[in-house]
């Protein structure tokens, strides 16, 4: 269904009239009009996880919370983005995220340009209620030009999606279950043995955390560029080759 | 038309090890229609046919079913009932289920691990025994309930459990030993 010319779907977030289309979701159409609702695990480009909830928000006459990321837009909807309750579970939620890896800003890659640490930034994360987990996970440096540390692995599939739906390789997915979760390379080998990479860096540069990053960067140097795929997968519909801005 | 194109696709791809056990797989495959949704049923037939599920089986799963194998791995690590590793001569299962549990299963799986020498959800040095637990096995009934190679036993006490296992094991000994007497 090819979308309308004009936004034509009245939605009402924060008491904010806007306009929205009607594939539209909650999180894509704030966006749109510069309501900032945090998350982690969406991603322009790709298909919707939902795994993170950091974007719950409140949808008047539904008695649970959405997830703004995977709710689709009807009209005259009633949204709430930033009520206290909502800001206390998303705090929770990213509490309980860092508590269950090993997040150490201190030796990341990714410090000073890191989405996990812009949130816990935002949310006002400065201390953490859950018991660490400290889990046990060994750092995959097989690949030549990538490194994978799981310890800052928060699942949030954003690689898993760019390699299976951008790049048509699907050399990432998540195994185990539960808080047992983590991330294979193909069948659970070595990333640089999984015959189907094609080396191609997506899910590095998708990456919101330090999890996934180019080899020999020292601690702080590592910059991501989650903007790529939603540039990729559009660019060729908007004929816009030669004016992105890079990072 | 479509059926044509399954054939030539299953025989195209037939697995080159020539193993038989294959065969039944392909059997499985050709029943689902190679349809991607279901892997899991495939899975299972797999680990019956196989005993456990080695890469090279979860390769030809994926091929088969043109199935990426980090999700085949994913969905098959998702579940306790997938084992990756090739299981001993025998399989001995202690039910953990609630029933199981408030009759001293655990005490079982703690004694039997003991006496035998095979910590609890792994196969032995030897690889004549492995040692299992489950999740209810549906005959609470008879709780504690094992499932040795298949045979349900109940009401079951360490003691009688590993005396069960010797048994069995001196038996096999003793016809080994007959066998070679001549």
């Amino acid at each position: 269904m090819a979308r309308p010319k004009r936004p034509n779907v009245p939605v009402v977030i924060d008491g904010h009239e806007v306009m929205a289309y009607p594939d539209d979701t909650v999180l894509s159409v704030a966006k749109r009009n510069g309501i900032r609702i945090p998350h982690l695990c969406a991603l322009d480009g790709v298909s919707v996880y939902g795994g993170c909830r950091l974007c719950v928000v409140d949808v008047a006459e539904r008695h649970k919370l959405m997830p703004a990321c995977g709710t689709a837009v009807a009209e005259d909807m009633e949204v709430h983005t930033q009520s206290r309750t909502l800001q206390e579970h998303r705090k929770l939620i990213l509490e309980m995220i860092l508590a269950e890896g090993n997040h150490v800003c201190a030796v990341c890659v990714s410090n000073g340009a890191c989405e996990l640490q812009d949130l816990a930034v935002e949310l006002g994360v400065d201390h953490v209620r859950p018991d660490y987990q400290f889990p046990r996970r060994t750092v995959d440096a097989s690949h030549p030009k990538y490194t994978f540390d799981p310890n800052r692995c928060v699942l949030c599939t954003r690689c898993v999606r760019t390699c299976s739906e951008v790049e048509g390789a699907h050399v990432w997915d998540v195994a185990g279950r539960a808080n047992g979760s983590y991330l294979i390379a193909d069948l659970g080998q070595p990333w640089g043995e999984a015959p189907s990479c094609t080396w191609c860096g997506k899910c590095v540069a998708v990456c919101p955390t330090g999890a996934l990053a180019w080899k020999g960067k020292a601690v702080g140097e590592m910059r991501h560029d989650p903007n790529l795929v939603a540039f990729l997968t559009s660019a060729r519909d908007e004929g816009e080759w030669l004016d992105r801005e890079t990072m | 038309m479509a059926a044509t194109a399954t054939d030539s696709r299953a025989q195209q791809d037939a697995h080159p090890s020539g193993d038989e056990r294959f065969a039944l797989l392909d059997k499985a495959l050709k029943r689902a229609r190679f349809e991607q949704d279901q892997l899991v049923e495939l899975l299972h037939t797999a680990q019956e046919v196989f005993g456990y599920l080695s890469n090279d089986v979860l390769i030809y799963l994926a091929r088969q079913l043109r199935l990426p194998p980090s999700r085949v791995l994913g969905v098959a690590s998702f579940y306790h009932l997938f084992t990756f590793e090739a299981p001993g001569d025998h399989i001995c299962t202690v039910c953990l289920g609630t029933a199981c549990y408030v009759k001293g299963a655990e005490e079982v799986v703690e004694g039997t691990a003991q006496a035998l020498g095979v910590p609890a959800g792994q196969t032995s040095d030897d690889g004549r025994l492995t040692l299992w637990t489950a999740r209810c096995v549906g005959s609470c009934g008879l709780a504690p309930v094992v499932v040795f190679d298949g045979t349900v036993l109940g009401k079951q006490t360490t003691d009688e459990l590993v005396t069960h296992i010797r048994e069995v094991f001196a038996a096999e000994d003793a016809a080994a030993e007959e066998e070679e007497a001549g």
